[in-house]
């Protein structure tokens, strides 16, 4: 029995220590806006933040959750700089398939409160870890310079 | 898929579709004057009923659903799946019904073919870019009925002429009296009047929604939240996660397995042998109380194979025997003037190898599907791209009627093609896992998830393809001959479309592109080879037979017009006499690329370049200028794309210019990177480390730009492909003086 604190809220899991928090997230508490994508870390579909910082969460088990905070997309929006960032991708209509873009939107808040004016390359730098499938990359640069100025 | 447009209406029946008869547009004097197919609305059983509205709710027709709180709800005949289709759907209904755009959303249509069709296919499914091409007038005269409605519910409410009352934004109003209502006031009044059997159609010019910015997409907030529900989100009580082993050889029996270990993983419930077929796998899959489980149970599977009957060719020894194939003449898909005359002694000769590998269509949603058995019946949840094909093939694989197969369509985490399977490889095999699990007494509702190594592995790629060109221009460097012969399996071969997309030999979706060349030239010939004895299965991808003939044709065109001495786009536009649209984007993206101006230089060591290619794919025409820049280590990134792009009427501007933009990434993805290799039968790659796509690194800049017209709208979702891989290799040519011509490009160039 893990017990996590996810989006404000403290849950009781009764699941294997060593499940990724990604399956703990989706099938057990069943907050599914963070996407399986790769398993392996490797298309960031499963970004959400522990203890503020972007994990992927396909690669992290349950127990290294235990005692911090998670925060997944469902919540980001109650945050300052989560709001922003949904609301520029909204402005610029980001998404197409939009099954990569709860990680993606997961890591440009990190990003951001990291380096409130990224550069191109700061971007690209960040959100390399982000697979788009349909290539929305051009408007998750402009969508994340908004973003930057609405905060500014 | 790019695929059945050509259908005529005697063939369509073929693949079991009830070919209903609609009545046609008909020409008026007043306008568009509209016969409008309105059925009751039937749905099909109980799962399917629970979509429709409450009773008070307003129902013209099959596609438009007014609540009593105004909301206007549009049912897509067509699935989501990243291009803008339930955007482009409610914008051409809201348009005629004068909706307030804020309060329009999208229901995925139910599987349905008498009503919901694709009307350039005869059957239900979306592809080949049609589904704005097909719905332009049909979804126009949804909202226009629904409209009419309205208004004649207000009408008879406040004792005016229905001719006294205007509509706009969603409010009713009569101007004399100044009394208006919102729908919703009006809906249940408007659904007791007899439907309106013409309706006139707004003239263009008076759009306010169609070829605007005012229609952001519908699915933004959703997509932004996490809210959107995908096939991997849907869940049902009781529901089990089914994760399955496949052989890794295509046509691999199951000889025996120990599933000890799979059963003592917790969280496991069961685990299954599952039935085959010729072109899908045949497995064991352990069913899970949820996915982790069900995964890691199938890892610990011990399954012997029986690879006897396996498909077990590599990827070089397919492409030799492609080369071999090459020097023989092959099934001629189009033929004028006398090419061998005009080789007998050309000024200046080209010629050209062009290969092609396998490619994963990699939607960053693994493929899935969720199945629920009953006695007589099956439904299904599904980012479903192809309802009549899926509806057909589960019913025969369950010996019941189609009409008892229902499929929900959910949002498809990207699709590329694959989602629309001419088997329904992934679907059966969801059907098969959960008879499987019923046989044994396990009665749940079971959604089959692939991983994403089952995904990349699953087959169905875009085929091999090697073409071989000779081009032959003459002492004054006109081009007087062209000869190309493709070699590649046949997607089309096998499959329900065969017999009106195949012919003597051809099918034309391995040769669209290249067959219909649309530069002059007074001898051309277009030859096709068709090995039928490659087992690895194939599919349509992203623009389809487009992948690979705009690269042969635009690389060679642009050979063409260096042996020439002339200028690409120069030499291209003469030859283009006959198709103003080619170039009309032509010379649209020469403009806004400034191709009279010289490249900006690069820095030390650096040499920039820049490549253009043009071409037309599902009725929409694409020209791109790319730029690019190479290091003096060879390495090189694309810097920057211009694209113009004439798709007709632009009903979503910024939807065009995404899948522009979109396109691009997708072709370059594919032109850095993509690559399937098999080795004695056995796919290489597994995940996103070594089938790798594109990042946000190798994005470059990209400009869209529409050309204005009248013309009916064309697809977007695969047009932006083809054009992309040809101009960057054309680029890289004018950047180094080296002509790439294997795809995926060599990583560096030499130095």
């Amino acid at each position: 029995m893990a017990t996590l604190t996810i989006n404000g809220e403290s849950h009781q899991l009764d699941v294997p220590d060593n499940m990724p928090l990604l399956w703990a997230l989706r099938d057990v508490v069943k907050l599914t806006g963070t996407k399986y994508g790769c398993g392996m870390s490797l298309c960031g579909a499963c970004t959400v933040h522990l203890d503020g910082q972007a994990i992927r969460s396909c690669t992290t088990p349950v127990s290294a959750a235990v005692g911090k905070e998670v925060t997944t997309i469902e919540a980001i929006g109650e945050d300052r700089v989560g709001k922003a960032v949904q609301e520029a991708w909204r402005q610029r209509d980001v998404v197409q398939c939009g099954y990569c873009q709860s990680g993606q939107i997961m890591s440009a808040v990190a990003l951001l409160r990291d380096n409130a004016d990224p550069s191109d390359d700061d971007i690209d730098s960040a959100m390399s870890g982000n697979i788009c499938r349909c290539a929305t990359y051009v408007r998750i640069r402009a969508a994340i310079h908004d973003a930057a100025e609405n905060l500014a | 898929m790019g695929i059945l447009k050509h259908a005529p209406a005697s063939e369509q029946a073929a693949v079991g579709v009830v070919n209903v008869s609609r009545r046609r547009f008909l020409q008026g004097s007043a306008g568009l004057v509209l016969g409008l197919y309105l059925a009751p609305l039937v749905l099909n059983g109980s799962r399917a009923e629970a979509q429709e509205g409450a009773e008070a709710d307003f129902e013209p027709n099959a596609f438009v659903r007014i609540a009593a709180d105004g909301t206007v709800v549009v049912l897509a005949k067509h699935l989501e799946m990243g291009q803008g289709t339930y955007t482009g759907l409610a914008t051409l209904v809201a348009e005629e019904l004068d909706a307030d755009w804020s309060r329009v959303r999208v229901e995925g249509a139910p599987a349905d073919a008498e009503r919901y069709k694709n009307l350039a296919f005869g059957m239900q499914g979306t592809g080949g870019s049609t589904a704005i091409a097909n719905s332009y007038e049909q979804m126009r005269t949804a909202g226009a009925t629904a409209r009419a409605m309205l208004v004649a519910a207000a009408a008879e409410r406040w004792g005016v002429s229905a001719e006294e009352i205007s509509v706009r934004q969603g409010v009713v109003r009569h101007e004399a009296s100044g009394r208006e209502a919102g729908f919703g006031e009006l809906a249940e009044a408007a659904a007791e009047l007899p439907v309106p059997q013409e309706v006139t159609l707004k003239d263009p010019e008076d759009f306010t929604l169609i070829g605007t910015l005012n229609t952001p997409r519908t699915d933004s907030a959703g997509k932004t939240d996490g809210s959107a529900i995908f096939t991997q989100d849907f869940t049902l009580p009781g529901m089990l996660v089914a994760v399955a082993a496949h052989p890794s050889r295509f046509g691999a029996r199951v000889v025996s397995f120990d599933d000890t270990k799979a059963r003592e993983v917790p969280g496991v419930v069961g685990v299954v042998q599952f039935a085959g077929g010729p072109r899908r796998f045949e497995g064991v899959a352990v069913l899970a109380e949820n996915t982790w489980a069900a995964s890691q149970g199938r890892d610990a599977l011990e399954i012997e194979w029986d690879d006897s009957q396996a498909f077990s060719l590599g990827s070089d020894e397919i492409m030799a025997r492609y080369r071999e194939l090459a020097e023989q003449e092959g099934a001629v898909a189009a033929q004028h003037g006398d090419v061998a005359a005009a080789f007998a002694e050309p000024a200046t000769l080209v010629e050209a190898d062009y290969e092609f590998p396998y490619l994963a269509h990699a939607a960053m949603e693994p493929m899935n599907c969720l199945v629920e058995l009953g006695d007589e019946r099956c439904d299904i949840w599904n980012g479903e791209q192809w309802q009549t094909m899926d509806q057909q093939l589960v019913a025969e694989l369950l010996g019941i009627a189609p009409e008892n197969v229902s499929l929900t369509q959910l949002y498809a985490g990207g699709s590329f093609g694959r989602r629309a399977n001419p088997h329904s490889d992934f679907v059966l095999e969801a059907v098969s896992i959960a008879m499987a699990a019923r046989e044994q007494g396990i009665d749940a509702p079971v959604k089959m998830v692939w991983m994403r190594e089952d995904d990349t592995r699953g087959g169905y790629y875009r085929p091999m393809n090697f073409h071989r060109g000779r081009l032959a221009l003459d002492a004054a460097g006109q081009l007087v001959a062209w000869h190309q012969r493709l070699v590649g399996q046949s997607i089309m071969t096998g499959t329900a479309m065969e017999s009106f997309m195949v012919e003597n030999g051809v099918d034309a979706t391995s040769v669209e592109g290249a067959a219909n060349l649309a530069y002059d030239v007074p001898n051309l010939q277009v030859e096709l080879h068709t090995p039928d004895d490659i087992g690895v299965p194939i599919q349509w991808w992203r623009s389809v037979g487009h992948t690979h003939t705009a690269f042969s044709t635009e690389c060679l065109i642009d050979e063409a017009a260096v042996a020439a001495e002339q200028d690409p786009v120069a030499f291209r536009r003469a030859l283009l006499s006959q198709h103003p649209r080619h170039r009309g984007v032509l010379d649209l993206v020469a403009e806004k690329a400034g191709w009279d101006q010289p490249l900006e230089p690069g820095g030390e060591g650096q040499r920039r370049g820049r490549g253009v290619a043009v071409h037309e794919s599902f009725n929409s025409f694409v020209a791109q200028v790319a730029e690019v820049t190479v290091e003096e280590d060879g390495s090189y990134r694309v810097d920057r794309v211009v694209c113009a792009v004439d798709c007709g009427v632009a009903v979503n501007p910024d939807v065009i210019a995404a899948q522009m933009e979109g396109g691009i990434g997708f072709a370059l993805a594919a032109a850095l990177h993509g690559e399937i290799t098999l080795e004695e039968g056995v796919v290489q790659q597994s995940n996103f480390n070594d089938y790798e796509v594109l990042r946000i690194n190798e994005m470059p800049a990209v400009e869209v730009h529409i050309v204005p017209s009248t013309e009916a709208p064309t697809g977007v979702g695969e047009p932006g492909v083809p054009p992309l891989a040809p101009a960057v290799a054309n680029a890289l040519f004018d950047a180094s003086g080296e002509r790439l011509r294997k795809m995926p490009f060599a990583r560096r160039l030499s130095v």
